[in-house]
């Protein structure tokens, strides 16, 4: 984006163009959908992690209550702590290895089948009514029947993850795919190609980007529902490292905990956004 | 020889509310090395005239032959070129170009040297490797000519090629296309609602009647080649052009009138 400069800057030194500038600022700032200069930009981001951080710190001064809300520090250091307790650090691989496993389970299925969906009107309307029941039932109500079923092993967490991401997932690469222009498959078609060719020449390289979008996204819910597992039933993993904090009540810790799950999330968005930014150079628009 | 004649098309399909018949009986043949154009009111169903052409639609009636020979589904001996040029966008310029050949698996050599040839008479030297996100609309669309030539098709088929170009544009893009023609002497059937472009363009002029589509007139172009710039002040051209226009206007106005009548 190129940052519009008011004209009135350039112009010369005076009491008028004092004001003309301070307008000028205004009307940089305040016109919508206006650019802003970039530096502007970098210290609103960061600025406004700052004021969270004094707000937080000034509340919890006031409160004065670290089992209510401890102190950004006192999370700080009950975070450092955790790391320095190896423990903490093999809880997070623990849910990193579930989210992962659970997480290509499910890509792993759902693309076909949301690709298959997509491009044959056949197997869309046998699939899609139960997807779409099924895709509004939370997936950590069916925790407890996984319990039952088939214990509390690795098993139901990979099953939660599964259930949360699959059906969610399948709809999505099926409207990816549906969406692939018409024209784009007649064009080759015109050029000779027959149906398989039109199908892994020109019907899967047109899906690929945003598919790995969508696996963005579902990625995001995976760990809300892998939590929520681990907090139902778990020995390791970050959730059963939150439910453990809270039986000690020890709110800085579950925050921490929070946090780092944050930071995580934050990690796997961005290496996916790399990837997609490395592998798809030819997208108009990359939103990371 | 490539001739491309259609026979007796018909298309007909049902709505929730009535059968709509779309096209009407409409036979024409382009002679090798001819350039057709169609024009018509919108709606009359030209693009999906030039559609069963292509074998990317099956009439309801009739038949389409490319040299005497039926055909029943889309090939490489069609060439489309569309309005939306519907480029490969992981592909480069010139990977788009070499599409065609690639599926026929032509040898490398000789996919690069069509594909280079193409690239410097579609003046997009320096383009080859840039993905089509690159480029503007006008190049894209010559990409996309470029690769329906790449596979030396006996007829190109053009649907509103330029519709989505600035005039300017649009201008500079048919006389390039005229030289194309002049160059190769494909056959083409051309579909527009530019009626300048048509005259500009064609050696045939189909104009057709508002829905249901049939074939209202046919007019040749006498105007010599190569055309130029200069050949849109001729006399000739504007005579034509009048003549085109009037019978334009009257079937756009017998469409408006039946769409009312149906309201």
């Amino acid at each position: 984006m190129s940052e519009r400069v008011p004209a009135a800057q350039t112009a010369s030194a005076s009491a008028r163009t004092v004001k003309r500038r301070r307008r000028g600022v205004l009307r940089t700032y305040l016109t919508p959908k206006q650019a802003i200069p970039r530096q502007a930009r970098l210290v609103l981001g960061i600025g406004s992690f700052v004021v969270i951080l004094a707000v937080w710190q000034w509340a919890a001064g006031v409160l004065d209550n670290p089992l209510f809300l401890p102190t950004p520090v006192r999370v700080g250091n009950a975070w450092v702590t955790a790391i320095q307790q190896r423990h903490f650090i093999g809880d997070v691989g623990w849910s990193a290895f579930r989210i992962i496993a659970g997480f290509l389970i499910a890509a792993v299925m759902a693309v076909p089948l949301g690709l298959l969906m997509g491009s044959f009107e056949i197997v869309r309307a046998f699939f899609q009514p139960p997807i779409n029941f099924i895709r509004y039932m939370p997936a950590s109500a069916f925790i407890p029947l996984l319990i039952l079923t088939i214990g509390l092993g690795e098993n139901e967490k990979l099953t939660i993850i599964w259930i949360g991401v699959f059906f969610q997932l399948v709809l999505m690469v099926m409207d990816i795919a549906h969406r692939v222009p018409e024209e784009m498959l007649n064009v080759a078609y015109t050029l000779g190609a027959s149906r398989w060719t039109v199908f892994y020449k020109v019907f899967l390289p047109a899906t690929f980007p945003e598919i790995v979008d969508a696996l963005r996204i579902t990625m995001g819910w995976a760990w809300t529902y892998l939590i929520v597992a681990e907090i139902v039933a778990a020995e390791r993993g970050i959730g059963s490292f939150i439910l453990i904090s809270e039986r000690f009540l020890r709110s800085d810790a579950i925050i921490a905990a929070i946090i780092t799950i944050g930071f995580l999330g934050l990690i796997t968005d961005n290496v996916i956004a790399a990837i997609h930014r490395w592998a798809f150079p030819y997208v108009e628009k990359v939103h990371a | 020889m490539s001739e491309i004649r259609l026979t007796d098309v018909a298309m007909r399909y049902r709505t929730r509310k009535a059968m709509v018949q779309a096209l009407d009986r409409i036979s024409l043949t382009v002679p090798d090395g001819q350039f057709a154009c169609i024009v018509g009111p919108s709606g009359c169903g030209k693009s999906t005239l030039l559609m069963i052409a292509a074998g990317l639609v099956q009439p309801t009636e009739g038949e389409v032959l490319v040299d005497g020979k039926a055909t029943s589904q889309a090939g490489a001996d069609r060439g489309m070129v569309f309005q939306s040029y519907s480029l490969y966008p992981w592909l480069s310029v010139r990977r788009n170009i070499e599409f065609g050949l690639e599926v026929k698996h032509t040898a490398k050599p000789e996919r690069q040297r069509l594909s280079a040839e193409l690239i410097r008479l579609m003046k997009l030297d320096g383009f080859a490797d840039a993905f089509p996100k690159a480029l503007s609309g006008g190049m894209k669309q010559r990409v996309a000519i470029a690769r329906a030539l790449a596979n030396d098709p006996q007829v190109l088929l053009m649907d509103e090629p330029f519709g989505a170009l600035d005039a300017l544009t649009r201008q500079i893009m048919q006389e390039l296309l005229t030289d194309l023609w002049q160059r190769y002497r494909k056959t083409v059937l051309f579909v527009t609602h530019d009626i300048d472009e048509a005259i500009f363009l064609g050696d045939v002029i189909y104009v057709m009647t508002a829905r249901p589509g049939r074939m209202r007139t046919t007019l040749r172009v006498d105007i010599a080649r190569p055309r130029t710039f200069d050949t849109l002040k001729t006399p000739e051209f504007s005579n034509l052009r009048n003549q085109v226009v009037g019978i334009i206007h009257e079937e756009s106005m017998k469409a408006v009138e039946s769409e009312l009548a149906r309201a």
